[in-house]
């Protein structure tokens, strides 16, 4: 059940895969969160986990994220290396305090390191909503002491979360839910990992660099095979890795193409656009042949109306639109 | 009285320059023949002198632009006002500069403007060029890796149009003005419809025009794969010199043009090498220049081409023009680059004459002090890679001419003589031969009567 037998996996399968075999490896790896046990997770991305590891291995919470991640936090200096999850990562920020004063802060404070995962279904763009498409992880980028991961694909998300689990860091774990079921990839048989805090180029150009992540990462494609179209190549990025950040492959890549555009899900105000903006001003200036632009959603709630939903986030064609912008500066 | 400095014609086939450095700004002083200005073309990087005493008023072009030969490039003010310049001047930067374009020193366009007086070789759609708001005193709008590159290139942004949004200095704009077009061509009104992203290190603008053709139509330097696939891993970019640039489009055109066909001889070196080991102290010590073996060589292909003269032939069309001088280009590498000055009259000369015009000709030509008529009108060229090693070389014509001979390196070699073994310093020389005009068996020929005259030298070297 755990290797592939060659046909392509989901996103959700992928990850589910990625905690079935770190449990079967170590066994100080355990699971909790709510309905992850008996209900096999809201999104069934701990089914069978139960059946195989058993209730101590595999925990059902009460519904308290502080709770859950408190308990966590404790069980990692005990020994234990648990995944938490975040029924919808919206509800993350329950824990807030757990997290940022005692899970980031415990190894500086202690020497008490917290070598847990948190993990949770993330993004809009499926008419979930205010409470179920929340991209919150600038609040933790801006936490020092935790890694914050955010794959797009079935590979780097097994990948990404075995590395998350064996890393002795807190590691938040965001997985965009409009991804779960859309996307699929063959996986390979042996066990793998991706290496944390390490962009990739999905498509090299010369003309601009569109950096993202997670689901805007295909939209970002998307827009640069339309650019290609009309002799614009843009290079597009998959950052991956938001804390750290790969700043070698940004700044390679914006020397050489002179022009980058940011598209991130999350909303535009403190949103990972700025920091980088600010990254290139300070590393790259003399290189920049154009402002860096971003494109991002609104500064709003995530509207629940699918007309307004669809105004609020990024398309492909938005970001056609400022690509195109851009490279005619 | 105004005395127009122009753009001198340095090449037979020349019909534009660079202008790559004011040794003067306006104001200053200048005497006659004073290096005032140095140039690049496709044949020689030179120091252009004054042409009258005075002050000079005006700069018209600035360093970076390419313009026609003749073209008025600056002002010298006879009568001598000190109070002259008006800062009318887009290039008021100083040959020394270092800092970017200060938009404070420029206050005023030169006279044509708007148009920047682009020259019509380059700008075949004529260009509405916007000009950088330099004019009313506003900063000129570029960006931040522009005004870095015109830091690295010594260019005044002042005189490089922008066609960028809103009338910005882009980087393409910039990168046009290094590769030696002048202002970038790219028409400045953009239409809405699909836009070409023109690779950089090739000339942003349009193909020359066909009057200014003659041998100077312009070779993009294409590439033979998309270019993406050249950048990987680790690398660092290094843009061409003008000089290698127009060495790169010759040497393409000559291959297109010329129907390359080359033959190899091999010649017994061993008399010239032991009468040149004898003659070589005396000959230093009496004329004061040193004996090499080039100038055997030289007379040796003039012996050559006196008896074939097709050797020393153009090709026009349909009409060959068989050049009544032997005028020989003898190719000298520099450290920059490559370049062919023109031993003239090589059939008149002993070769005492041709040794010291070989001298005299390499060390200016390294020391960039070549003039323009120095490297125009060979009718026949010689080159020697067999100074660097290896046992002969398959050179590139030299257009117009319709032959080129290389020299390989001197070696002593066991070969058989009368059938038995001797030692001979021996050497491969190869012509590359036009096949348009020149037919093997006239090659094979020439290239016996260059063998037979080495192996029998017979004048005297002192």
């Amino acid at each position: 059940m755990s290797s592939t037998n060659g046909s392509p996996v989901t996103f959700l399968e992928a990850i589910r895969q990625a905690m079935f075999e770190e449990m079967e490896r170590d066994p100080a790896v355990v699971v909790l969160g709510e309905d992850v046990g008996v209900y096999g997770g809201a999104f069934k991305t701990s089914e069978g986990l139960l059946e195989r590891f058993g209730w101590e291995r595999v925990i059902d919470t009460p519904i308290s994220e502080s709770a859950i991640i408190g308990a966590a936090c404790g069980m990692s200096y005990l020994g234990l290396r648990p995944i938490c999850e975040m029924q919808f990562i919206d509800f993350i920020v329950c824990a807030f305090n757990q997290i940022t004063n005692f899970v980031a802060k415990g190894h500086y404070l202690w020497d008490a390191p917290a070598p847990m995962v948190i993990r949770g279904p993330s993004g809009g763009g499926v008419h979930g909503g205010p409470f179920h498409s929340a991209n919150p992880e600038m609040y933790f980028v801006h936490t020092p002491g935790l890694k914050v991961i955010y794959p797009s694909t079935p590979y780097d998300a097994k990948g990404l979360l075995k590395a998350a689990v064996r890393d002795n860091n807190p590691v938040l774990f965001f997985e965009h839910k409009f991804l779960y079921r859309r996307i699929k990839e063959e996986l390979p048989r042996q066990d793998y990992t991706v290496p944390i805090g390490k962009a990739i180029v999905r498509r090299e150009g010369r003309h601009l660099t569109i950096l993202s992540y997670a689901a805007m990462m295909h939209t970002s494609l998307e827009a640069a095979d339309a650019l290609a179209k009309e002799g614009i190549e843009a290079e597009v990025i998959d950052l991956r890795t938001l804390l750290p950040l790969d700043e070698e492959t940004i700044l390679q890549s914006v020397k050489k193409t002179n022009k980058c555009l940011v598209v991130h899900e999350d909303t535009r105000t403190g949103g990972i656009a700025g920091e980088i903006a600010a990254i290139l001003c300070e590393k790259a200036f003399s290189d920049l042949d154009g402002p860096v632009l971003r494109v991002t959603s609104l500064d709003t709630p995530v509207p629940y109306a699918p007309t307004l939903e669809e105004a609020f986030l990024p398309n492909a064609q938005k970001v056609f639109t400022a690509a195109r912008e851009l490279s005619r500066y | 009285m105004a005395v127009d400095i122009v753009m001198p014609q340095m090449g037979e086939s020349i019909f534009e320059g660079t202008i790559t450095k004011w040794l003067k700004k306006p104001g200053d002083k200048v005497e006659r023949d004073e290096p005032l200005f140095e140039i690049s073309t496709d044949k020689v990087d030179a120091e252009i002198p004054s042409p009258s005493a005075g002050v000079l008023k005006e700069i018209k072009f600035g360093e970076g632009q390419t313009v026609p030969i003749q073209t008025v490039v600056g002002v010298i003010d006879t009568v001598g006002s000190s109070a002259g310049v008006a800062a009318s001047a887009p290039a008021t930067a100083p040959a020394k500069t270092e800092a970017p374009a200060k938009p404070a020193s420029i206050a005023s366009v030169p006279p044509p403007a708007p148009k920047p007086a682009v020259p019509a070789p380059v700008a075949a759609a004529a260009p509405v060029v916007q000009r950088p708001a330099a004019s009313t005193g506003e900063r000129i709008h570029s960006s931040p890796l522009v005004r870095r590159m015109a830091k690295e290139h010594g260019i005044d942004l002042a005189t490089v149009a922008g066609t960028g949004a809103g009338g910005r200095i882009s980087k393409q704009d910039i990168e046009a003005v290094i590769a030696g077009n002048g202002p970038s061509a790219v028409p400045a009104a953009r239409p809405s419809a699909p836009l070409v992203m023109p690779p950089p290190s090739s000339p942003a603008g349009a193909p020359v025009p066909p009057g200014v053709s003659g041998g100077q139509a312009r070779v993009a330097l294409e590439s033979a794969v998309p270019r993406e696939k050249m950048y990987f891993g680790h690398y660092e970019v290094q843009p061409m010199s003008v000089m290698r640039q127009r060495i790169a489009e010759h040497m393409v055109a000559s291959k297109r043009v010329s129907a390359h066909v080359y033959s190899v001889d091999e010649v017994d070196m061993t008399r010239v090498a032991a009468l040149r080991a004898k003659s070589k102290e005396e000959f230093e010590k009496r004329y004061e220049t040193k004996l090499t073996f080039m100038p055997f060589f030289v007379k040796a292909a003039v012996a050559g081409l006196r008896a074939y003269p097709t050797l020393n032939a153009s090709l026009d069309g349909t009409n060959v023009v068989l050049h009544k001088e032997i005028n020989i280009g003898i190719a000298v590498a520099l450290d920059w680059g490559l370049i062919v000055p023109v031993v003239k009259g090589a059939d008149e000369k002993n070769l005492l004459g041709i040794q010291r015009n070989l001298n005299d000709l390499a060390d200016r030509a390294r020391s960039k002090k070549l003039k323009p008529e120095e490297v125009q009108e060979g009718t026949f060229s010689i080159t020697n890679p067999g100074v660097f090693g290896g046992l002969f070389g398959l050179p590139v014509i030299s257009q117009p001419n319709v032959g080129i001979l290389g020299l390989g390196a001197i070696e002593k070699r066991p070969v058989v003589v009368d059938d038995a073994i001797a030692i001979r310093s021996m050497c491969y020389v190869t012509l590359s031969y036009d096949h348009r005009v020149v037919d093997g068996a006239i090659a094979h020929q020439f290239l016996r009567k260059v063998k037979e005259t080495l192996e029998n030298w017979s004048e005297q070297v002192l």
